[in-house]
């Protein structure tokens, strides 16, 4: 069994939702990014989506679109970035990491090589949002080869007629962006994801975590009661954004996100154990 | 009629022009594109709206534009005889115009209420100001800060039509972040607003769509020349930024087998250093924009920043059916650099009396180049894609006078 499918049937079997944070690779520099890698499994990371660092990211909202680009001018590449999941591996054998981002630096990379690379150096899916279902075949099957998933996005946009188009080859689990829009803009109407959610988990069998726009641990714990995943992307980087244009020292800084971290993963998952007011 | 063996067929049902082009947009922007394509697909087929389009192209544009033939450059050059078609000479000054007519009928057909766009040079923002104001929709205009610096009296002249210009501060602050931003708009709005691209770029079916709008300048050459020479010209040239006025001026001769076809990409200080934007020469395939074509991209897959003279061509990518043109060989690239277009522009406006866009000077400093090495028996119809009053401070800044 896959990393993601052990842990989304352990986490079930728990009745609770995966706490997911998001961190860009390589931000704010390759050893803080690692360091912070490392500590969010004891933090309470059930899976964990490390950003792939993008010139020209078009999902993303400012916060993330700095993020990138610290990690840019301090040197990260793509292969860098697989070498770090490689250091994050000797240390956890457990955790599934999810490599989230455009597709250009894959293309660059060769898509079967970066395949292979990742998979030895222990990815376990790739999130491409600008390669929806129609296009993701090229992803899928050199992924397939390399026992990496290609979790597929589904939006408020899609319709019951495109549902099951991107629901047909999907593996892994699937990620629910919220809101339309880009990531730590807007924010959601908890009682519509609820819904979008339902309809969903009518349809696949395959977990579903919702992300985009949730920020605090109050929010994270109103999604995890009835998604499988809650994801917090720009409000970890935004921790990260403000100790790196303080200077803050490292280690102060890591311990800062990983707090920050540890207090999310709680409400996520104490959110179905609390008697529901 | 369309031959088996026609070059003029793609894109695929999924989009692609071999191996390029494609739909690549987040998840929440596909059920728009596909919408989209629909629209496009019946309107195209509806009588109704293709008289619409071509009443609007003839009263209001000002179509058919001319096939001008130029005298004293031709004799100045001493070869091939030289014509020039005057998309210049449209309402709004360029070929963008009949493009943005295209798709705000569109946007209408298909019911939305907000438009929004693009620009580098601002002669795309202008003329979907321009259709914006004429049908009374909100519109919203991305356009890099480093191009509103340059291009000044574009950026009044949208103000003046209504539309609210929008200065984008991220990256190079050129069109390429310019469009990025106009996406997240997009995926931020997908249900109330029309996203009019200017170029023969983005996500099918903008690419062909485009392209379709554009062909009108093409065929309208092909009949001109046709009735002005009795033949078709031995060569076709565009300058190619995104490439929405070359694919409209080449693909109705891309059956043309006699007929040879350049494309003038912006070289910039030269395609030897890193200050250019000539995608095709130079660049290796990538995905940016919804679609995989040629880009200017580091090892890395990170995108460069273009450079060039003129603002509408000082983009990183180009569209996709180019790429695929490229690889097939029916359509050769060449660049002129920011020097040669500068001369160029010089040259037309003293022997011509037409100011050219800074974009257009790069395709007359080709004919510069190859009109001397052809017979004088050959022709050769260059697309003058727009006039050139809005470059009249970068140019003068290039040329060393204070206005």
């Amino acid at each position: 069994m896959s990393r993601i499918a052990a842990t989304f049937a352990e986490l079930k079997k728990e009745n609770r939702a995966a706490f997911v944070p998001f961190v860009t690779g390589g931000d704010p520099d390759f050893e803080t990014s690692l360091e912070i890698l490392s500590k969010l499994p004891a933090a309470g990371a059930d899976v964990i989506e490390l950003g792939i660092p993008f010139s020209d990211p078009m999902a993303d909202g400012p916060i993330n679109q700095a993020s990138y680009l610290r990690a840019l001018a301090a040197g990260m590449t793509l292969p860098k970035l697989v070498e770090m999941v490689r250091k994050f591996r000797k240390a956890d054998a457990k955790t599934p990491v999810v490599l989230m981002g455009a597709f250009n630096p894959i293309h660059a990379y060769g898509t079967a090589r970066f395949m292979k690379d990742a998979a030895e150096a222990g990815v376990d899916g790739v999130l491409i949002v600008d390669v929806p279902a129609e296009e993701d075949e090229v992803l899928r099957a050199p992924a397939k080869a390399h026992g990496i998933d290609v979790v597929r996005f589904l939006a408020p946009t899609t319709d019951a007629v495109r549902l099951p188009v991107v629901l047909d080859g999907a593996t892994g689990y699937l990620y629910y962006a919220s809101i339309a829009g880009i990531t730590g803009t807007k924010s959601f109407a908890e009682h519509e994801v609820k819904a979008a959610l339902a309809r969903i988990h009518a349809s696949t069998r395959l977990p579903v975590v919702v992300g985009f726009g949730i920020r605090t641990p109050e929010q994270a714990r109103g999604i995890a009661r009835f998604a499988d995943g809650a994801v917090v992307g720009s409000a970890i980087v935004a921790k990260i954004e403000s100790h790196a244009l303080k200077g803050t020292k490292r280690a102060e800084m890591v311990t800062d996100v990983v707090d920050f971290c540890a207090a999310l993963a709680e409400s996520v998952h104490a959110a179905r154990s609390r008697t529901v007011i | 009629m369309r031959h088996p063996n026609s070059l003029r067929t793609g894109p695929d049902p999924k989009g692609h022009f071999g191996a390029y082009g494609g739909r690549f947009v987040a998840e929440t922007l596909m059920p728009n594109v596909i919408a989209l394509e629909k629209a496009y697909e019946d309107a195209k087929g509806d009588p109704a709206f293709q008289a619409e389009l071509n009443g609007m192209l003839e009263h209001y544009v000002g179509r058919e534009s001319p096939l001008y033939f130029a005298e004293r450059l031709t004799n100045h050059l001493g070869g091939a005889k030289v014509y020039l078609k005057r998309e210049d000479l449209n309402h709004t000054g360029a070929h963008k115009i009949n493009n943005c007519l295209g798709q705000v009928l569109l946007a209408r057909r298909m019911g939305k209420t907000r438009i929004i766009a693009e620009t580098g040079a601002g002669q795309h923002g202008v003329a979907t100001a321009t259709v914006a104001a004429r049908y009374g929709l909100p519109c919203v205009v991305y356009m890099g800060e480093v191009d509103i610096e340059r291009q000044k009296p574009n950026v009044f002249r949208m103000r003046l039509l209504g539309a609210e210009v929008r200065s984008v501060v991220s990256g190079s602050k050129t069109l390429k972040d310019a469009m990025n931003e106009a996406l997240r708009d997009w995926v931020t709005n997908p249900y109330d607003t029309f996203y009019i691209i200017g170029s023969a770029a983005g996500p099918h079916p903008y690419p062909a769509m485009v392209r379709d709008f554009q062909c009108v300048i093409g065929n309208e050459t092909r009949a001109q020349m046709k009735a002005m020479e009795s033949r078709l010209p031995d060569l076709v040239v565009a300058c190619v930024g995104g490439g929405s006025n070359a694919i409209g001026m080449f693909h109705p001769f891309l059956d043309d087998t006699d007929v040879e076809i350049h494309g003038v990409e912006a070289a910039g200080y030269g395609t030897d250093t890193e200050r250019h934007a000539a995608t095709l020469t130079k660049g290796t395939p990538g995905v940016l924009h919804g679609a995989r074509s040629y880009l200017l991209q580091d090892r890395d897959g990170q995108i460069l920043e273009a450079h060039s003279i003129s603002a509408g061509l000082d983009y990183p990518g180009v569209g996709p059916e180019h790429s695929w043109l490229k690889d097939s060989g029916r359509v050769k690239y060449f660049s002129a650099t920011d020097k040669q277009a500068l001369e160029a522009f010089v040259l037309l406006s003293k022997l011509e009396g037409i100011i050219p866009a800074l974009e257009s000077a790069h395709a007359i400093a080709h004919v510069m180049r190859v009109a001397p090495t052809m017979g004088k028996g050959q022709s050769i119809a260059v697309c003058l894609s727009g006039r050139g009053d809005k470059d009249v401070f970068s140019a003068a800044a290039a040329l060393g006078e204070k206005i």
